[in-house]
């Protein structure tokens, strides 16, 4: 597909937000696909989806605010062959409709596709009932879940593609604030479970996913001023983990940092954690997300930097876990 | 004349009800009764599926949300030559696909349930996809009176009005009795009909015991072009073996060895005073 392509190919420049590139993904396929359905709970706005229902009529269901019964119908349609994207706003799909995923979707293995938007802190001051800080951490617990949180267009873009073609179910979550492109792709190279590494440095490791990875990818800019080379990697599927490029990254003993818009239980950093820990690796190991606090209020980059997940925010981290672990190159 | 060999079935499959919670030493017996007449009508006269046609896409699909009468399925499924019945000897036993809830496992289920609230909304998303694909089959998919106060079902009960699913039909096992107490003193739900019919759906009522007025009443779907279709289903739990009748301790009581004896000779006679000329 020719935009995806176009996706990858400005490094640097600004992207369009996640979830515009996921409608505009999504009226391609049902271009030619009529087994495409989204499916909608009042959130086709939300969803930038306005214009997929105005081409596609007979291709979206609108449920209305009723997310339990979004997912239930959603895994009846998906029974009936039909690939379906069931779209709402991630806090109230993975939280209110939660035993609709465990047991409609995942159990009964119906491949639904369960696209979260505006994801993590992304509501900003519409404040806690709109944010998403739970959701890696109960779809990990969920058996047959895979988790993906896209960094840029061109991962966005891959994971519709990749999703639509799944024949299980996938729970993809992003944010609506515009996206810089972070890597050039000559090759459309893009696997669930498979890390893109957007930089390559030796002293320390950021492991972020979703809108953390563009911070953390400055953050390495930052530290390389100050002879400091990171390795930045998108690890766009959280679950399952990129367990092999993982433990590439962890052999040289350095520091790791992950970053996610997620609360630090039981998201990204416990899971590489888990894998670091029980395969004998025992790097300096830092989450970076959001602690288990009432959480500030504010504009998704007030809460960003409130909670360190800014350029220097993390820049700051790695130097002080380098420290710690006595490997100063200050 | 009554379909006596649809009354003769429902007894052999009350039989292997009690004797495979006999066996399992577990299992819902009062609902599987309860809801065991509507089983065979559904399987034996209503719906188009059967092992041959099970991955047809135009096969009639069943769901069922009262999931926990599990039993009545599968003794209905392993008669319809799904499985062989003897695989129902692992009831509940370690590493058995056949366990307390209907799961996918086994051949003939077509969705997982068991947490209750769920059959309604599936079932409006597979009547939405046959409408979709422009698909004749229809979606039947059982109810427990006492799974009513899930929310669920009233968001999907919206849905199926909205979008005219008259291909469509829950059928509410009107047993009056959940794990509590009464459904009406638990949290009432009824009058249950007006209530449909009020979200826009054509309600039904039925003797769910009576085959062949279940007959007559699936005869009739859809009751209104353009209308999801309720039927209300009065039954009784723990029916066709009396001491279980409308007995609370019945909602997962298990017999033990004298009652399970006294339930099987209470259906032997049952099944005498059904003419002896329809072979199973």
């Amino acid at each position: 597909m020719s935009t995806i392509i176009e996706h990858g190919s400005n490094v640097g420049t600004s992207g369009k937000a996640n979830l515009e590139v996921f409608s505009y993904t999504l009226q391609e396929l049902a271009s030619n696909d009529k087994s495409i359905i989204v499916v909608t709970s009042d959130s086709r706005g939300s969803g930038k989806l306005t214009p997929f229902g105005q081409k596609y009529p007979k291709q979206i269901v609108e449920i209305g605010i009723a997310e339990q019964n979004l997912v239930g119908v959603a895994a009846g349609l998906a029974s009936t062959g039909k690939k379906v994207f069931a779209v709402s706003p991630a806090c109230f799909l993975t939280a209110r409709a939660l035993e609709q995923i465990k047991n409609d979707v995942a159990y009964s293995d119906n491949a639904v596709k369960l696209i979260g938007i505006s994801a993590g802190v992304s509501y900003g001051a519409l404040g806690t009932t709109h944010h998403s800080l739970h959701d890696y951490a109960v779809m990990r617990a969920i058996n047959n879940m895979i988790i993906v949180a896209p960094a840029d267009n061109f991962e966005t873009a891959h994971a519709i593609i990749k999703a639509a073609e799944c024949h299980h179910p996938v729970y993809l979550r992003f944010g609506k604030k515009p996206m810089p492109h972070l890597k050039n792709e000559t090759e459309n190279d893009f696997q669930f479970g498979k890390a893109r590494v957007i930089r390559r440095g030796g002293d320390v490791t950021f492991i972020g996913t979703g809108e953390t990875v563009y911070p953390s990818l400055q953050a390495a800019e930052k530290l390389s001023d100050q002879n400091i080379e990171a390795m930045v990697i998108s690890m766009h599927t959280v679950k399952p983990l990129d367990y092999e490029l993982l433990a590439s990254v962890a052999a040289n003993g350095k520091p790791i940092v992950t970053v996610e818009e997620h609360m630090i239980f039981g998201g990204l950093g416990e899971a590489c954690a888990s894998f670091l820990l029980q395969n004998g690796y025992t790097n300096p190991f830092k989450i970076v997300g959001i602690p288990d606090e009432y959480t500030v209020t504010g504009s998704q980059n007030e809460i960003f930097a409130h909670y360190g997940m800014t350029p220097d925010g993390l820049a700051g981290t790695a130097v002080k876990l380098l420290q710690r672990s006595g490997v100063n190159k200050l | 004349m009554p379909d006596q060999h649809l009354i003769k079935k429902s007894i052999h499959y009350r039989k292997n009800i009690v004797r495979y919670i006999y066996h399992a030493n577990a299992g819902h017996t009062g609902g599987s009764l309860s809801c065991i007449d509507i089983l065979n009508v559904l399987y034996n006269y209503v719906m188009n599926v059967n092992p041959e046609n099970f991955d047809s896409p135009d096969r009639d699909r069943y769901i069922q949300s009262k999931g926990h009468s599990v039993e009545a399925l599968f003794v209905v499924l392993a008669d319809k030559g799904f499985f062989p019945e003897m695989d129902l000897e692992t009831l509940c036993k370690y590493n058995s696909h056949y366990i307390g809830h209907p799961t996918r496992k086994v051949r003939g289920v077509e969705h997982n349930t068991g947490a209750l609230g769920h059959g309604l909304p599936v079932s409006v998303g597979v009547a939405i996809g046959a409408k979709l694909g422009e698909k004749n089959f229809r979606v039947f998919t059982l109810l427990g009176d006492g799974e009513l106060p899930e929310g669920s079902n009233w968001e999907a009960a919206l849905t199926a009005a909205h979008y005219g699913l008259d291909n469509l039909c829950a059928i509410v096992d009107y047993n009056k009795l959940q794990i509590t107490g009464r459904t009406s003193e638990v949290c009432n739900t009824d009058p249950i009909d007006t209530k449909f019919e009020s979200f826009g759906w054509t309600v039904r009522h039925v003797d769910g015991h009576d085959i062949d007025a279940l007959k007559a009443c699936f005869d009739a779907l859809p009751f209104v072009k353009g209308k999801p279709n309720l039927i209300i289903a009065d039954t009784v739990k723990g029916k066709g073996i009396s001491f279980m009748e409308n007995q609370l301790k019945w909602h997962h009581g298990v017999p033990d060895e004298k009652q399970y004896a006294d339930a099987l000779t209470e259906l032997d006679v049952a099944s005498t005073t059904v003419p002896d000329d329809f072979e199973l």
